[in-house]
């Protein structure tokens, strides 16, 4: 052993061992004791005592950080530039899009035969709901996608938008006893008014402001739905809000029934497949729009507003009205979300619009790469369906989703699907760009 | 079922402690007497309520009243000793958005982004105060020299611990990103501030912690014996707050105006690349500021934890918010501005819920926030950003 690689090793134990200093600062307190209501002690706080889990956390950093000194920061040979080599090139994945959209498509249209072959009409009920679940994120991170993805807005309150159009629909059914196919298109358009409302004073401020007082705004609708308690049920929320009808048939059983009408057996089941294609469709109108926009002038508008603001405004593009087309189309299938919510759930609090699922939808476009449609799919299915069946896991859940955005931030800012396919080329051929050589802007 | 419509929120409302929340809980508070205030629902069901409210709290007597008894009556609200009660109150809560405003001012002054995991590490060193004293058993019951002393030390090294925390989040989430699209800091802000609330939330458990008062009592500048007959309490910990934030501000202003470290820290503001040609670690600075505001942060922590006496994994959420809006009221990157807006956001929240409505506090903050940032953005006591290429 040379002396230089044996100064190498001493180095990296050197910064393995302050590592694990630092992480058994870090958790020595936070993690080895629990400070909890201990039973029969008069309600008063005890102490337990966690050490093993003080001693992983810390062994974990102190060989993680070993590891990678000697094997990747500090080796001439680091093992990730080996295994980049045996990686295909980022910009072989441009196909991807291509390729796996179809055949996700014909799988999410299949799917509810699929699962009835398989586990019967009963036992596939829950994937069904799963899949419903799935699809509605599919169908906000598209949304929020175009907001934050396209036009470069960091829209921390995007859950108001949901819950606008959740108690649109809600609202609407509970005072006027107007259907859910009524509602739905007025859902869309209140959501995308209140988006105009809200974001037309916000949209002149710079990033983060913008992202704070979306946050502000998103918490000021859920307090306000909250404690509005002669309208809304505050947090009683309001229940027995109607289903989906059919084209008028309604999923009942008797003679004017969807199930009579079609000459089928009455099955429980066919609603839920009814809810399924119709969120299905819904999203996949969400995307069908925002992929044509995209080619629209304003689209294009969007994505260089998310390049480089300074730039956008020199070259006469109005940086304001292009930022709110963005937010208020955002609202508005947010809107279309919420009020298919209202109609699957039957019933709705404002529970279910905190900021916490603003950061979900955040994290699923974030991790699906920002401006990527297929991105979000993916990045939907794994960390709500994923989390989803493995149920014992489920308190992790937030906590992954929050590693994984600081993860992918740091080591791949543009999402694990980074490519960008250029709106117009010169050769007429439209070839993907690996988002690793496209220069970052400034804004 | 009682339904509580706030985490956990205790106000005093004619000496009486007020609990208010949606989520259900179940330990002993240290008051005999609770009044429990459930919005919403009509005498006979209050009635029925009672009982079990009675047993949930552990109390002899409980009280439970609806929304009407809270809202401003002529009688009770109108008088000089409420109003001062409101002054005090409010003066004690501004003093901890300021402490925590300071870390959000500084952070954005010298790099220009929002620290959205402020607030939870805020959250971390009232958690790390808990556990210290809980585990070195500090009690009211201790003598007073003894228990000056304990928590000076558990302020000492909360301070330290919570740094460390600070710092760590600077180091993996900020410091890789720094010269990255503007978005990605303010994401992994986000993904960090998710991170420490649900590792909290799993590690230390997701109900809130009561603990003890621990410094109880205080002067009655008024004993009820005026036309209101409304006590006016000033307690010690309200002047402990007080008193340690005036400390810590005179100091930290001397820190930055006078040391060698603030000299850096304002060039570094002014220009970093020049800083760094002129020989100053930008980096380690910038560590620096992080570990200042996370110190800050932690002692605000422990402020909260002995004058609320309850804390859970959540709390840094609001409080980061108001802190923001507080260092965005008083001007973002000015110092003194950060400590103006933080009095200011206190004393609005207090009399507003005061004098208006409890339920929508957070509202009356929010909508300040949204203000201030619309038609004055450069706050009270800043100065006016230019936008450069």
């Amino acid at each position: 052993m040379s002396a230089q690689s044996e100064s190498r090793f001493v180095s990296a134990v050197k910064d393995s061992v302050a590592g694990g200093l630092i992480a058994l600062a870090l958790f020595s307190l936070m993690l080895g004791m629990k400070a909890e209501v201990a039973s029969g002690m008069g309600g008063q706080l005890g102490i337990e005592y966690r050490w093993g889990a003080v001693a992983i956390a810390v062994a974990i950093v102190f060989f993680g950080r070993l590891l990678l000194n000697l094997f990747v920061w500090k080796s001439d040979k680091p093992v990730t530039g080996i295994m980049s080599g045996m990686m295909p090139k980022a910009s072989s994945f441009s196909g991807l899009g291509k390729f796996a959209m179809p055949v996700f498509l014909v799988l999410a249209v299949v799917l509810p035969f699929l699962l009835m072959s398989y586990y019967g009409a009963s036992g596939s009920r829950r994937y069904l709901d799963l899949a419903i679940l799935v699809t509605t994120y599919v169908m906000l991170g598209w949304g929020l996608n175009i907001v934050v993805g396209l036009a470069g807005l960091l829209d921390l309150g995007y859950v108001a938008f949901y819950a606008v159009g959740a108690y649109s629909y809600a609202l609407l059914a509970h005072y006027f006893g107007l259907s859910f196919w009524i509602c739905l298109p007025l859902a869309g358009i209140l959501a995308a008014l209140w988006g105009i409302m809200l974001g037309f004073p916000v949209l002149r401020l710079r990033g983060d402001y913008l992202a704070i007082v979306t946050l502000a705004f998103g918490e000021i609708i859920r307090v306000v739905l909250l404690n509005w308690y002669d309208f809304t049920g505050g947090p009683d929320g309001i229940s027995g809000i109607p289903r989906p009808s059919f084209f008028g048939l309604e999923f009942e059983r008797g003679d004017d029934g969807f199930a009579a009408f079609f000459g089928l057996d009455y099955s429980s089941i066919h609603r839920i497949i009814f809810l399924y294609y119709l969120i299905l469709a819904m999203a996949l109108v969400t995307n069908f729009v925002t992929m044509r926009l995209r080619k629209l002038p304003v689209g294009r508008a969007w994505e260089a507003l998310r390049e480089d603001e300074i730039a956008c405004r020199s070259l006469g593009i109005n940086t304001t009205n292009t930022k709110l087309t963005a937010f208020a189309l955002g609202a508005m299938f947010g809107g279309f979300a919420g009020s298919f919510f209202a109609t699957r759930q039957g019933f709705i609090s404002p529970e279910s619009f905190t900021f916490m699922e603003s950061a979900v939808i955040l994290a699923i476009v974030v991790l699906g790469g920002l401006g990527s449609q297929i991105g979000v799919v993916i990045a939907a299915v794994v960390m709500i369906g994923g989390f989803e069946l493995i149920r014992e896991f489920a308190e992790y859940r937030m906590l992954v989703f929050g590693l994984l955005m600081v993860g992918i931030m740091v080591w791949k800012p543009r999402g694990l699907i980074s490519t960008r396919t250029p709106s117009i080329s010169l050769s007429g051929k439209a070839k993907g760009i690996s988002a690793d050589l496209v220069q970052e802007g400034h804004g | 079922m009682l339904r509580f419509k706030e985490p956990f929120e205790r106000r005093s409302k004619g000496g009486w402690p007020v609990i208010s929340g949606t989520e259900k809980f179940s330990h002993n508070l240290p008051q005999e007497k609770i009044l429990v205030f459930i919005r919403g629902s009509s005498k006979r069901e209050l009635s029925q309520k009672r009982g079990l409210a009675t047993t949930f709290f552990n109390v002899q007597k409980c009280t439970l009243t609806t929304k009407r008894w809270l809202e401003p009556s002529g009688g009770l609200n109108n008088d000089m000793e409420y109003f001062l009660q409101q002054l005090i109150n409010g003066v004690t809560l501004g003093s901890i958005y300021g402490l925590i405003a300071i870390g959000y001012t500084m952070v954005y002054g010298i790099i220009g982004m929002i620290n959205f995991a402020h607030g939870d590490i805020f959250m971390v060193g009232a958690f790390i105060s808990l556990i210290l004293i809980v585990a070195l058993g500090v009690t009211a019951s201790m003598p007073l020299a003894l228990l000056i002393l304990a928590l000076i030390a558990i302020l000492i090294v909360s301070m330290a611990l919570t740094s460390v925390w600070g710092w760590t989040v600077e180091r993996i989430a900020y410091r890789p990103l720094r010269g990255s699209f503007r978005l990605a800091p303010l994401i992994t802000a986000i993904g960090a501030s998710i991170v420490l609330q649900n590792f909290v939330q799993i590690s230390q458990g997701a109900r809130n912690k009561p603990l003890q008062p621990l410094i109880p009592g205080g002067f009655t500048l008024s004993d009820g014996s005026g036309d209101s007959g409304f006590v006016v309490q000033l307690s010690y910990s309200q002047i402990l707050i007080i008193v340690v934030t005036t400390v810590l501000m005179i100091g930290f202003t001397t820190l930055i105006n006078k040391t060698s470290l603030g000299r850096a820290q304002r060039s570094c503001e002014q220009d970093r690349k020049m800083a760094s040609l002129l020989g100053i670690n930008v980096d380690r600075t910038i560590s620096l500021t992080f570990v200042m505001g996370a110190s800050l942060a932690s002692v605000a922590g422990l402020m909260f934890l002995i004058y609320y006496g309850v804390i859970d994994f959540y709390i840094g959420f609001l409080a980061g918010v108001k802190a923001f809006t507080a260092a965005v009221l008083g001007g973002i990157g000015s110092l003194p501005g950060a400590m103006l807006g933080g009095l200011l956001i206190g004393l609005i929240e207090t009399f507003w819920s005061g004098y208006f409505s409890v339920e929508y506090k957070d509202v009356a903050a929010f909508s300040i926030l949204a203000i201030v940032l619309i038609f004055m953005p450069e706050g009270l006591l800043g100065k006016p950003e230019v936008e450069k290429v």
